[in-house]
C-alpha cells in the first residue's frame, strides 16, 4: 500500500474504485490519453490532408430557373377545369408569399369583431346558467331599476 | 477567277476573321473580385464558344469571401475558369446568375426539367420512354401516384406521359418520374386521349413558358383548348372538334418566324374569320 500516487501503477489507476475520488479535470485528462493510446494503435495513411477546393463557380443546366418558366400545363377558357386549378397551384408559389399575411386574415369565416361580440354574449349565458337562482334572478333584471333589490328580503310577518 | 483563286480568297477571309476574334476579345483574365463586374460588362453581349473567363484566388480567402457565380447553360466550369459552350447573348438574372440566350432544336435532358415522353416499351419494372435526347429514359412504374407493388398504374405502350426528370447528366442513363418529392402527382402522368402532339422547337417553347408569355395572352382570347408544353420541345393540344385543334397545332408552328405584330394579326383574322 503505496503512500504516493506515483509509485501506484497506471492500470490501478484507471479502475473505477479509483476515479470515483478524483476531479472532473483529472478525469478529463486521462480520457484523453487513453485516446491518444488507442489512436497511436490505430492505422492510418501518412498522406498530407487534402482540403476539398471550394467551389464558387456553381454549373446549372436547366432553362427552367433562369428564364422563371411557368408550369407546362395549361387550359383556356374552362376546357379543363383541374388543369386550371392546376394553374393557380403551381404557377403562385412566389405570388403567394406576398399574399400570404393578407390571405391569413380572410380565411377565417367570421371577423374579429364578430368573435369579440359573441364572446361577449357567451360569457353573459354561461355565467347565468352555473349562477344560483337568487343570483340569476338578479342577474336578469340587471338593465331594470336597482331600487327594487335594494330592500332585504326578510320574513314578513302577516298582519292578521 | 479561278477555282484556285476562289478556294484562296475564302481562305484569306476566315483567317483574318479568325485574327480578329483573337485579337479583339482576348483571354478575359481578372482577379475573383473583379470576376462579376467582368461577367457584368459582357450582359448583352454576343459571345462564341471558346471564349472564356479566367479567374485568379486570392491569396488569402480570410477577408473577403468571394460569392458564388452561377453557371447556366451555354457557360462551363473548367477548373477555375468558365467557358463559353454556345453562342448567343450573356443573360444575368438577380442575384449572381449568368446563363447564354441561344436557340436550338435537339433537346439535351436536364435534371427537373418537365417533359413529355412517348412509352416505347415495358420491360420488368421500368418502362422506357423516348424523350427526343440521345437515349430512351427510364421510369419506374413505382413513380406514379398511388402506385405500389400490388397497385400498377395503367400505362400502355404508346401513352403519352408528362413527367420530371431526376437524373439527367451525359453519365447515366435519363431517370424519369410522375410524382414529386411528397409524392403527390400535380398534373404529371399520362395524359391525352385524343389531341395532337407535334414538335417545336427549344426557343419557342421557352417563349410560351415564360412568366409574361404574350403568345400564350393570344392564345387565351380564342378559344377553349387545352395544351400541355414539354420542354423538350413537344407540344400537345386539345380541343372540342378536330378542326379547331389542327388551327391551334398550325398557328404555334407558325409562331417561331413571325413578329409580334403579324403573330396578333394572325390571331384576329382566324378568330373573327375561318372557324
Amino acid at each position: 500500500m503505496a503512500n504516493d500516487n506515483a509509485k501506484l501503477s497506471k492500470n490501478l489507476l484507471r479502475m473505477k474504485f479509483m476515479q470515483r475520488g478524483l476531479d472532473a479535470d483529472t478525469k478529463k485528462q486521462l480520457e484523453e490519453e487513453e485516446r491518444r493510446i488507442i489512436s497511436d494503435e490505430h492505422w492510418y495513411l501518412d498522406l498530407p490532408e487534402l482540403k476539398a477546393k471550394e467551389n464558387f463557380i456553381i454549373e446549372e443546366r436547366s432553362f427552367g430557373p433562369c428564364e422563371d418558366l411557368k408550369y407546362g400545363r395549361m387550359s383556356f377558357k374552362g376546357f379543363n377545369t383541374e388543369v386550371e386549378k392546376l394553374m393557380i397551384v403551381m404557377n403562385a408559389p412566389n405570388e403567394e408569399e406576398l399574399e400570404e399575411e393578407e390571405m391569413s386574415r380572410m380565411e377565417t369565416d367570421i371577423t374579429d369583431e364578430d368573435m369579440a361580440r359573441r364572446y361577449e354574449s357567451l360569457v353573459g349565458s354561461m355565467k347565468k346558467k352555473f349562477a344560483k337562482k337568487r343570483e340569476r334572478s338578479v342577474i336578469e333584471d340587471v338593465n331594470q331599476n336597482a331600487t327594487e333589490t335594494e330592500t332585504k328580503r326578510a320574513f314578513l310577518k302577516p298582519q292578521d | 477567277m479561278g477555282e484556285l483563286q476562289r478556294v484562296y480568297f475564302r481562305f484569306c477571309c476566315f483567317f483574318l476573321v479568325f485574327l480578329c476574334h483573337i485579337y479583339c476579345f482576348p483571354y478575359q483574365k481578372c482577379t475573383f473580385t473583379d470576376m462579376l463586374s467582368c461577367f457584368k460588362d459582357k450582359v448583352g453581349d454576343v459571345l462564341l464558344p471558346g471564349d472564356v473567363f479566367s479567374f485568379q484566388m486570392p491569396e488569402s480567402i480570410t477577408d473577403s469571401k468571394p460569392e458564388k457565380v452561377v453557371c447556366g447553360p451555354g457557360l462551363r466550369r473548367n477548373g477555375d475558369e468558365v467557358l463559353v459552350c454556345k453562342s448567343g447573348i450573356l443573360r444575368h438574372k438577380q442575384p449572381n446568375l449568368y446563363w447564354i440566350d441561344s436557340q436550338q432544336r435537339r433537346y439535351v435532358p436536364g435534371k427537373g426539367e418537365s417533359v413529355i415522353g412517348i412509352i416505347t416499351a415495358k420491360s420488368g419494372d421500368i418502362f422506357k420512354v423516348d424523350v427526343g435526347g440521345s437515349e430512351q429514359a427510364s421510369l419506374s412504374y413505382l413513380a406514379f401516384e398511388g402506385a405500389t407493388k400490388r397497385n400498377r398504374p395503367n400505362v400502355q405502350v404508346g401513352d403519352l406521359v408528362y413527367s420530371q426528370f431526376i437524373i439527367a447528366n451525359k453519365d447515366m442513363e435519363p431517370e424519369l418520374v410522375c410524382i414529386d418529392s411528397c409524392g403527390r402527382a400535380n398534373g404529371m402522368g399520362v395524359f391525352g386521349a385524343g389531341g395532337l402532339l407535334f414538335k417545336v422547337s427549344l426557343g419557342l417553347v421557352r417563349r410560351l413558358l415564360a412568366p409574361q408569355s404574350e403568345i400564350a395572352k393570344d392564345l387565351e382570347k380564342m378559344f377553349p383548348f387545352e395544351i400541355v408544353v414539354g420542354m423538350n420541345g413537344r407540344v400537345w393540344v386539345k380541343s372540342k372538334t378536330i378542326q379547331q385543334t389542327l388551327i391551334v397545332a398550325n398557328l404555334l408552328e407558325s409562331c417561331e418566324n413571325m413578329t409580334a405584330q403579324q403573330r396578333q394579326t394572325l390571331f384576329r383574322r382566324v378568330a373573327d374569320g375561318s372557324i
